[in-house]
């Protein structure tokens, strides 16, 4: 009966755990830092195309965001159509948006706004064209079409 | 008897392991997580202007012009063309290495002309009598400035003209993709002929140069003045299939 009290008695040091907490923290922080809030739900499909001389966006306080794609819900039909902020628009849209995200920013980072196209691969170039024409006419220069990086 | 077995107690649990599970969570989202930084090809939209530019002034060898019609095709400078040749065609019209008459005529830029131009145009800002024209002739003066420094860290080099331009034009049912892919190939070759360049001068490929560093930044500027980037969007224009 002692013999087996004896054994069972000495119990293992508990590893310190102190270092836990630490470890969680890093994980919590590297989670605060890398997650980005999608600001927008998206209503339409897009699938980048793929590009390889990319140039990556620096400043994200200074870009916004259009997209083009078939609608998500399928009782919309199949045909492309534009996002801007989190509804449909039509083209004479884009100009009020244009002036409305100018308005919101400092007048001295107004002509750093970079309008990012994010198009769906398989839209005709028909609503892209009309879409930077509008653009041009809302004297919104810097675009960038959005990629995904190939190979 | 009995107290001594109470103070051996509820053992702790053995939480050593958490420290692994943590970590192995950790690798698995430093592995997996995708920085959402949105990446793309840069442009510059033209802006709108009201007196179009007399398309006689603009030499025909002068642009490159690239369509793409509705069934994703490629006719380049009126030749059909397969997208893989591309780059090498872009790259071509941008050095014109063999002095043909349908590619841009390139002009030696010395540094004696540069300071005879500078000279010229400083004298001439000084000599001119409204506001504007000083500006103009400043402006120019500044132009040759830039060449200047361009000739200084890359020796001689050869010129473009200022109207040789890539123009890229689609029809209305191209797919965005093709678009994106001709875009893609255009830019490459510019950034093949940057990297070449700054290579065998700088022994470093132009992307490895840093914008945010002051000594890089010249040599950028140089690079860029050599090999600008000039692919035009032009205005929408019907191309039938």
């Amino acid at each position: 009966m002692s013999r087996f009290k004896d054994k069972g008695g000495k119990s293992t040091p508990p590893i310190s755990t102190a270092s836990l907490p630490d470890i969680i923290f890093m994980l919590l922080f590297f989670f605060m830092v890398t997650t980005v809030m999608r600001e927008t739900d998206l209503l339409v499909k897009i699938t980048l195309p793929e590009a390889t001389q990319v140039t990556k966006l620096e400043d994200k306080a200074l870009v916004d965001y259009l997209y083009i794609g078939p609608p998500v819900s399928k009782a919309l039909g199949t045909e492309p159509v534009m996002q801007l902020n989190d509804q449909f628009a039509k083209l004479e849209d884009i100009d009020p948006w244009v002036k409305a995200n100018e308005e919101r920013r400092q007048e001295v980072e107004v002509p750093r706004i970079t309008r990012s196209l994010k198009v769906d691969k398989d839209t005709y170039m028909k609503i892209v064209t009309d879409v930077k024409q509008e653009l041009r006419k809302s004297n919104a220069l810097k675009i960038n079409y959005s990629t995904s990086q190939g190979r | 008897m009995l107290k001594k077995r109470k103070t051996a107690g509820v053992q702790e649990i053995n939480a050593g392991s958490m420290a692994d599970i943590a970590f192995l969570l950790l690798i698995f989202f430093l592995v997996t997580t995708t920085m959402d930084t949105d990446a793309g090809i840069l442009r510059l939209l033209p802006p709108i202007v009201e007196d179009v530019i007399d398309p006689d002034v603009v030499k025909e060898r002068n642009v490159y012009i690239v369509l793409v019609n509705d069934a994703d095709q490629l006719l380049v400078e009126g030749q059909p063309m397969d997208i893989k040749d591309l780059r090498e065609g872009a790259k071509e019209f941008m050095t014109n290495p063999d002095n043909s008459e349908d590619l841009p005529e390139k002009k030696r830029i010395t540094a004696a002309e540069c300071n005879q131009k500078i000279a010229e145009f400083k004298g001439g800002a000084a000599g001119a009598t409204s506001e504007k024209d000083k500006q103009t002739y400043r402006e120019l003066a500044e132009k040759w400035q830039d060449k200047l420094e361009a000739v200084q860290l890359l020796g001689e080099y050869m010129e473009l003209p200022g109207s040789a331009v890539i123009s890229l034009q689609t029809g209305s049912k191209t797919s965005y993709d093709m678009y994106v892919k001709v875009q893609n190939e255009l830019e490459a070759g510019i950034s093949e002929l940057r990297n070449e360049l700054s290579k065998s001068k700088f022994d470093r490929k132009f992307d490895e140069l840093d914008d945010k560093n002051d000594d890089d930044k010249p040599l950028i500027k140089a690079v860029r003045l050599v090999y600008p980037q000039r692919i035009s969007e032009a205005e929408p224009v019907e191309v039938v299939r």
